[in-house]
């Protein structure tokens, strides 16, 4: 079967496998930010956005992305750089080992596209579905909360 | 540059997702492997039929244990587990056979095409049965220490408890119960082999000790050391999961690559690499300690067995260390102790942040609460009475010179804890609550920096060099990045020696063909072994760098300025811009016989305190407040040891409140995630507090110590002694689950 679909902004026709996911789509396609870290739905390694609203590939069927927009952890940085959360993730030492690096990053800019200023209580919803075994996930709200202070500068300039 | 704060350089690539794990590398004509896996856990092999595997058209090539051109064995310490079984099969999920095919989805439709016969066998689970002398010898015979099960047997004897006990004023004896703690690195096991020029064999993999795996590939191969080159890709978490099991994952994947004559790649699953690959071993500790009425602890007598499932694999060091810190960070004139490992149909248990401490920690924690108790002396003040100083001899009469900040700790975390008055506030709460209780923990620890007295032979590291002829540096050592920021801290030290800024330093990932052995990446010992190497290497190239700057008359101290000018003239001038640093562990000596001895060059303490909450009509403990305070000498990188702090209380909270996995004869009741819960997010404390006490070690790179396995082990037992005194009631068995607190409350 093949399907239609834009992926980090470019357009691709891809052909896809009987009950291929998305996510093995994915990174099949090279898209290898996108990590597997259990393929049942625990751990939001394999988080992309769908449309907008981060969703784990791994419980995706690739058919069902036909037609939509997905991005992925590479699609995030652009020509000045960083997305704001992967620079706060950077500079405030939430990355350990970085496998669970790039859904993190995700449900973090999902959060922040729906809730411009999330609680810490709303922060810690918003990634509850992403496991991280290296962190102790404490540095990773610090660095959303920062990130929430520098989007927030830049929507009112 | 020591103690800046500077962002990491193997950061950037992970956060753009451009960090090149094993599973995102692929090689021209892989093939992909599939592990055919015994599904009883003891039995004879009456027959093996792969015929129909062969058939599957996109399998290439399976192979059997006669096929091992080398010893079918996997190399760690005690050579007992085979790379395939071959005609004993010794626990569920045991390698048997393998194949290769043309994709991943092919490899393991075919797994289920093979067909296999067996005659079972009787069995045994735990480890109190396994050592019961009517036991079926379950182990290989040649592996045990003594029939039937034991596989070792290892002791400190110091002073005379008989006499300790009598001076004691109170006397408490306890049984403690661990099971499994998995490891959940995010990352999977996974290898590829890569066949090179001349019967050479690469491997490309996610692990913490290439050398181990070079050593392992080479004997089931039948190759010499030299022809195998094993390259570190991005190791996406590891915490001693990563030490001995890349070494079985490498010899199968070698061993196909070998017999296709292609590249191999093994990448296993969540739920294979949760049922088949090692785990914290499940302990019980006996412990019976005796202190004066003013607190000072007279004697112990400690007790303790570790299932080590069906190979020895690490089993025989984990041990050790397990003896070497049952006593705790604490002065104790009389001790025996006593620690068995033992063989069981069950998957082989290894390395786990810790190192089988964890498990004598929550014992001795909890003893000295209970002395506490008895005596009417308040918890902290019990620890600060009894801490090790400098003078002080351990359990094992080593006398500490130098480096002791526990006491420092202790003090520090009961100030930025304000446990008097939270102790108070506590006892308020729960005056006043009736369905919600709180409880104030604490936990002191000490821990035994590098592989010991046990394995001397294994504390070394090289380093490589090279001044490149724009002035920047390149630099190789044999210890790996597995998250804890290794790459960063090595980068600092070696900025701050050479007095080149940080960004003009490549460090790249472990080849082992570029550096000598320099052991495994486990103990907490990679900043310092390898910064050590580093610091020599450096002294040597700076000699070099001095004399062609007075050549050219450059003052020294613009030499950091003009580097790329020197580094110029090396150029010209064909003079020698590389060199090797060594660095070798400060001796250390131990007796097998009385267990006495100077066990570990140098020791890292902490202290952790940790607030919960328990709702007694669910039994639910959550961790609302931490504190942690570590002495790991100079802290090299505040950020990055805060973030190994902070994981390690994450993960010390899993152990204590939620992590288990029920076993039932010999089949791990789980699948993965759904079943084993690690924290998420939500069981994080609204607060952590970290700091750091940086009692300086004078043989350490710029004073530093280690500190990657302490914060785990001083955490579970602030959480869980937290939860006992919440409900005042005593816990003696991880975890404290719902069910299990509730039982309690009841
Ligand atoms: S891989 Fe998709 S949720 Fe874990
Ligand atoms: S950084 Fe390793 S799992 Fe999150």
């Amino acid at each position: 079967m093949r399907i239609t679909l834009t992926v980090n902004e470019a357009k691709r026709e891809l052909e896809i496998e009987p009950g291929e996911t998305l996510l093995e789509l994915l990174r099949r396609e090279g898209y290898k930010g996108v990590k597997k870290g259990c393929g049942s739905g625990d751990c939001g390694a394999c988080a992309v956005l769908l449309d907008g609203r981060a969703v784990n590939s791994c419980l995706v069927l690739a058919a069902k992305a036909d037609g939509r927009k997905v991005v992925t952890v590479e699609g995030l940085a652009d020509d000045e750089g960083l997305h704001p959360v992967q620079q706060a993730f950077l500079e405030e030492g939430a990355i350990q080992c970085g496998y669970c690096t790039p859904g993190m990053v995700i449900a973090a800019v999902d959060l922040l596209t729906h809730n411009s200023s999330p609680s810490e209580a709303q922060i810690r919803e918003g990634i509850s579905g992403n496991l991280c075994r290296c962190t102790g996930y404490v540095k990773q709200i610090e660095a959303i909360k920062i990130a929430v202070e520098r989007m927030g500068e830049g929507a009112d300039d | 540059m020591i103690g800046a704060a500077v962002l990491r350089p193997d950061a950037i690539d992970k956060v753009r997702g451009e960090a090149r794990f094993v599973d995102d590398l692929a090689f021209p004509g892989m093939l992909h492997a599939a592990v055919i896996r015994g599904t009883v856990p003891h039995a004879k092999i009456c027959k093996l039929d792969l015929k129909s595997v062969s058939k599957h058209p996109r399998v290439i090539c399976t192979l059997t244990a006669n096929e091992i051109p080398g010893e079918n064995v996997v190399h760690v310490i005690y050579d007992d587990q085979p790379a395939l079984a071959d005609e004993i099969v010794r626990y569920i999920g045991e390698p048997i056979a393998l194949l290769a095919a043309e994709d991943r989805t092919s490899a393991n439709q075919a797994v289920k095409l093979a067909t296999i016969n067996y005659e079972e066998l009787p069995a045994v689970f735990d480890s109190l049965s396994a050592l019961s002398p009517d036991a079926p010898t379950v182990a290989v015979p040649a592996a045990t220490e003594k029939a039937p099960n034991l596989f070792n047997a290892m002791r400190i004897r110091k002073g005379d408890v008989a006499q300790g006990f009598a001076q004691a004023d109170v006397i408490v004896e306890g049984e403690y119960h661990t099971g499994y703690q998995e490891h959940a690195y995010l990352e999977t096991q996974g290898a590829i082999a890569v066949p090179e020029l001349n019967g050479a064999m690469a491997i490309y993999g996610t692990m913490q000790c290439p050398f181990y795996v070079q050593a392992a590939v080479a004997k089931v191969l039948g190759l010499p050391l030299s022809k195998v080159r094993v390259i570190q890709t991005a190791t996406g978490g590891a915490f001693g999961g990563k030490e001995d099991v890349p070494s079985l994952v490498a010899c199968l994947a070698a061993l196909l690559a070998w017999k296709a004559r292609r590249s191999v790649k093994l990448v296993f699953d969540r739920e294979e690499d949760i049922l088949t690959t090692s785990k914290r071993h499940p302990s019980i500790v006996r412990y019976k300690s005796g202190a004066k009425a003013d607190g000072t602890l007279t004697a112990i007598e400690v007790d303790f067995v570790y299932n080590a499932g069906a190979y020895q694999t690490l089993s025989p060091a984990v041990l050790w260390r397990g003896l070497m810190h049952a006593a705790g960070p604490y002065r104790i004139p009389h001790v025996k102790i006593d620690g068995r490992s033992v063989a069981t149909n069950t998957v082989p248990c290894g390395a786990f942040r810790g190192f089988g401490s964890p498990q004598v920690i929550f014992a001795h924690e909890s003893q000295m609460d209970r002395l506490a108790e008895r005596l009417g002396i308040d918890r902290l003040e019990i620890r600060r009475r009894n801490a090790l100083q400098i003078g002080d001899e351990t359990a094992t009469k080593q006398r500490l010179s130098e480096s002791v900040g526990v006491l420092q700790t202790i003090e520090k975390a009961g100030r930025l804890a304000h446990w008097e008055e939270r102790l108070r506030k506590v006892e308020a709460f729960n005056a006043a609550s009736r369905d919600r209780r709180r409880g104030l923990g604490i936990s002191s620890v000490m821990y035994g920096v590098g592989l010991g007295g046990k394995a001397p032979f294994l504390d070394k590291a090289g380093a490589y060099m090279k001044l490149e002829a724009d002035g920047s540096i390149g630099i190789a050592v044999g210890t790996v990045e597995m998250g804890q920021g290794l790459t960063t801290a090595l980068t600092q030290i070696a900025s701050e020696a050479l007095s080149v800024p940080f960004d003009r330093i490549h460090l790249a990932p472990v080849d082992s063909s570029r550096v000598p052995d320099s052991g495994p990446t486990v103990a907490s010992r990679g900043t310092m072994m390898s910064g050590l190497a580093i610091l020599d290497a450096a002294a040597k190239l700076k000699e070099r760098i001095r004399t062609v700057a007075k050549d050219l008359h450059i003052p020294k101290n613009e030499i950091p300025s003009r580097l790329k000018e020197i580094a110029q003239a090396f150029f010209m001038r064909n003079l020698d811009p590389a060199v090797e640093g060594w660095a070798q562990g400060a001796p250390v000596d131990w007796d097998e016989e009385t267990g006495l001895g100077n066990a570990y060059f140098v020791y890292a303490y902490a202290t952790h305190i940790a607030q919960v909450e328990v709702d007694l009509t669910t039994g639910e403990a959550s961790v609302e407040d931490f504190v942690a305070v570590h002495d790991s000498g100079r802290i090299v990188n505040h950020q990055l040891a805060s973030g190994q702090v902070e994981g390690g209380i994450a993960q010390g909270l899993g152990f204590a409140l939620m992590e288990d996995i029920p076993q039932e004869d010999g089949r791990l009741m789980t699948t993965g995630f759904t079943t084993y819960r690690i924290p998420t997010i939500r069981d994080i404390a609204a607060d952590t507090k970290v700091a750091f006490v940086e009692a300086l070690y004078s043989a350490g790179p710029f004073g530093a110590k280690g500190l990657g396995e302490v914060p785990l082990m001083a955490s579970h037992t602030a959480v869980s002694r937290a939860v006992a005194h919440a409900l005042g009631a005593a816990v003696n068995t991880y975890p404290l689950s719902p069910e299990r607190v509730k039982g309690s409350v009841a």
